[in-house]
């Protein structure tokens, strides 16, 4: 019986990922900012026959709330097990680039808070030598653009971070997993109109499960991502810079 | 504004979407345009279509908040389908009380129309089977509604075609059984006076019944067919009867010539025959009894581009017999064929909506390819005879009643009009009211 912590429970994708969980019969905590709302989420995988589910409302992009959070999850599922870290915005771009304010904010919701996080679950997990960490990073991350590059450098930052946190913990029985989703269909893409390379969140939760499941260290979801970035990485610079992305 | 569609592909609207999320917090007050609540688009015309105006989606709506493994009931949110409650109920040995023909349709449009299925006879439409739901209304009201709460509201907003205001969630009672699987027999009828006999003999022990006609039949075999009763069974039929997941589907439409008279016809022909013996039991899983559409994906594509009618119509017993074999010649005589005509006869369970469709009588359904104007006036023709027998059309199934044909049929849509959210309209509403 897995035990399992997730950080924004509330996300369209953190939702599917959770009632996966559910049928495998896991002990959930779930954490978010908005306490009606993760009741809702909590009373319908109770419906779906979870044994265990329990709600913590945090100001999740206030570090000082973290310690407690983690020491409470911790109590009521008896150990942890799993991690995933789900919350983000998808900031307005020009709304950043007018106000230094705003674009800190999301750097804040999007890297640094989830940084501070992981630096606490990360020695709690290197101590007692085993557990998973999985992120939700993003396909924005891998290169910046003029219409999303605040996200995306939250993003980037992210994935590196990620990636140094993998390296230090490999030999330490703690595995890091960083998902990078491309567009999913959830309330945080609400405007977008949606075509062929749209996924929906439960996909991108089987491609969650599978990949924690599978200690895989990067995935994209869904896998053609892989592809498109690469050929997106691999424009010179020179040209990149010109076209409108 | 994005093209829509609903299931029988006519018309096509252009329209907004709007996507509450959180039942809790949800807002629909003032949008400066007319609102629906849209489930799955299963119906067919556009009594789920908004021209113009905007949809509200209930896709977003899709949390279960409680089930009562003991009891039976279940209470959901209205963006939930019906194929997620089987999902979650079956392995608890409960069932839905009342089914439609696809299970790929929301709580809040089996409500809105207050859907029927096989054993009608026994158990009346799905709102019999409704204890509660909480309405939220363009005003700002959030009314909980029950026979015993605003259940003048309640009983509106059963059959109300959405047009009361958005359902957030709704509380159901489930009907117990003992296995997902089903006995059923099929019988093969020469014409329609055999089914008459057919229905009244099995209607008194069997839970579903229902018939598919050959309605290109004339003469001696008019209104030939096939007989399906069934009813939950006792005995598993092994522990690998699961049934296999989706599944065929139509990737993309059909030409229009695939579907014509004379394939129909063939269709007709050798789906009659199928049945060699005349009667033939099965053992199966509840989906391919309850839903066997369901298994070829986006059916509907079959139809080509230019998508399909379906014609749902019902009449009183007293003289049922003599105006299903009057409209069946109409049709008969127009050439123009239907794969799948159903006929089934409804009980005397009052239906609890105001402007609910089943009543006593039976009941005909059939598909038609799109033939345009010639089967537009056949329609008409059909509608004249099933107005003067004191029937009704299904709203759910209907891209063309006219307005006087609705109002002939309902004559109570005044009184329901009352209850109308002031900020709630639909495309099928404004052609057949003119509100
Ligand atoms: C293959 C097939 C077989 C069928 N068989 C049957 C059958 O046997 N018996 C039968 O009765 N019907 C049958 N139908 C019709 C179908 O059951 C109804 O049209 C049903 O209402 C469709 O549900 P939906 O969720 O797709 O709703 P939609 O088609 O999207 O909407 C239907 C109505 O419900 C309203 N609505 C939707 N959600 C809400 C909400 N949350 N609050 C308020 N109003 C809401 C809409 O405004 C609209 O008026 C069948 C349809 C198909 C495609
Ligand atoms: N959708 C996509 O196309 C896509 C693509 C790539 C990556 N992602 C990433 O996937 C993750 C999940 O997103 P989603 O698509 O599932 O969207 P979503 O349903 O909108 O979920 C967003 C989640 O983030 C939380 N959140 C937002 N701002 C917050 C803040 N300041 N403090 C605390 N919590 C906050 C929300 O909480 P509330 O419910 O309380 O608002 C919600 O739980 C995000 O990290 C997103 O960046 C999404």
């Amino acid at each position: 019986m897995k035990k399992i912590l997730i950080i924004g429970a509330t996300s369209a994708i953190a939702r599917e990922v959770a009632k996966i969980y559910v049928l495998q019969g896991a002990r959930l905590c779930l954490a978010g900012r908005d306490e009606k709302k993760l009741h809702i989420v909590a009373d319908d995988l109770t419906a779906r026959g979870a044994q265990a589910v329990q709600v913590l409302t945090v100001e999740l992009t206030d570090p000082a709330t973290h310690g407690d959070m983690i020491k409470q999850a911790e109590d009521f599922l008896q150990g942890l097990d799993c991690v995933l870290i789900a919350y983000g915005s998808l900031p307005d771009q020009h709304a950043c680039e007018a106000d230094a304010g705003q674009t800190l904010k999301e750097l804040n919701t999007n890297f640094i808070s989830v940084v501070a996080l992981l630096t606490r679950l990360a020695n709690d997990m290197e101590q007692r030598g085993h557990g998973v960490l999985a992120v939700i990073s993003s396909v924005a991350g891998d290169r910046g653009r003029q219409s999303n590059y605040i996200y995306g450098a939250a993003k980037g930052g992210l994935s590196i971070f990620l990636q140094g946190l993998r390296n230090r913990l490999a030999s330490k029985g703690v595995h890091v997993l960083t998902v990078k989703p491309g567009f999913v269909d959830t309330p945080m893409t609400v405007d977008f109109n949606k075509g062929l390379l749209w996924v929906s969140a439960e996909t991108v939760a089987q491609g969650i499960v599978k990949a924690m499941d599978k200690k895989r260290d990067v995935v994209y979801l869904p896998w053609f991502w892989r592809g498109i970035m690469l050929i997106i990485k691999s424009i010179p610079e020179r040209m990149f810079k010109k076209m409108k992305l | 504004m994005n093209v829509f569609q609903s299931w029988g592909r006519i018309p096509a609207v252009r329209q907004n979407k709007l996507f509450p999320e959180w039942r809790n917090t949800l807002s629909i007050e003032d949008r400066g345009s007319l609102l629906l609540p849209y489930g799955r688009g299963r119906s067919y015309g556009d009594s789920c279509l908004n021209d113009r105006q905007t949809i509200c989606v209930t896709s977003r709506l899709n949390h279960f908040i409680h089930f009562d493994r003991e009891q039976g009931i279940l209470r959901c949110e209205s963006g939930v389908g019906l194929d997620e409650i089987l999902q979650l109920v079956v392995p608890h040995g409960w069932f839905l009380a009342v089914t439609p023909g696809t299970q790929y349709v929301t709580v809040g449009g089996a409500i809105a129309n207050d859907v029927h299925g096989k054993n009608h006879h026994l158990a009346g439409t799905f709102g019999c089977h409704l204890t509660a739901f909480e309405l939220v209304r363009t005003t700002g009201e959030r009314l909980y509604c029950s026979a015993t709460e605003n259940a003048a509201m309640f009983k509106a907003t059963i059959g109300g075609l959405g047009l009361t205001g958005l359902i957030t969630w709704a509380e159901i009672r489930l009907k117990k059984m003992a296995t997902p699987f089903m006995d059923s027999e099929t019988i093969r009828f020469e014409n329609l006076a055999e089914f008459f006999v057919l229905s009244e003999e099995s209607d008194r022990d069997w839970e579903y019944t229902v018939a598919w006609i050959d309605c290109l039949a004339q003469g001696e075999s008019l209104g030939r067919g096939l007989f399906i009763r069934g009813r939950h069974s006792e005995q598993l039929m092994s522990a690998s009867g699961k049934i296999a997941k989706r599944r065929l589907s139509m990737p993309v439409n059909a030409p229009g010539f695939l579907l014509n008279q004379y394939t129909i016809r063939l269709f007709n022909k050798i789906y009659y025959r199928k049945n060699r013996k005349g009667e033939s039991v099965a053992h199966g899983h509840y989906e391919s009894f309850f839903y066997p559409l369901d298994s070829i994906g986006n059916w509907n594509r079959m139809y080509g581009r230019r998508g399909f009618y379906q014609y749902q119509c019902l009449v009183p017993l007293s003289d049922g017999q003599a105006i299903i074999t009057r409209l069946l010649e109409m049709i008969a005589a127009s050439g123009m064929g239907s794969f799948l005509s159903v006929l089934k006869k409804f009980g005397d369970i009052e239906s609890p909506g105001m402007l609910s469709f089943p009543r006593p009588g039976i009941t005909l359904a059939l598909d038609f390819p799109n033939y345009g104007t010639k089967l537009l006036t056949l329609f008409e023709k059909l509608d004249e005879q099933v107005m003067q027998a004191k029937g009704a059309v299904y709203p759910a199934k209907d891209a063309r009643m006219s307005a006087k044909a609705f109002q002939h049929y309902f004559p109570q849509w005044r009184d329901f009009s009352r209850y109308r959210d002031p900020g709630m309209s639909s495309s099928f509403w404004r052609r057949v009211t003119g509100e």
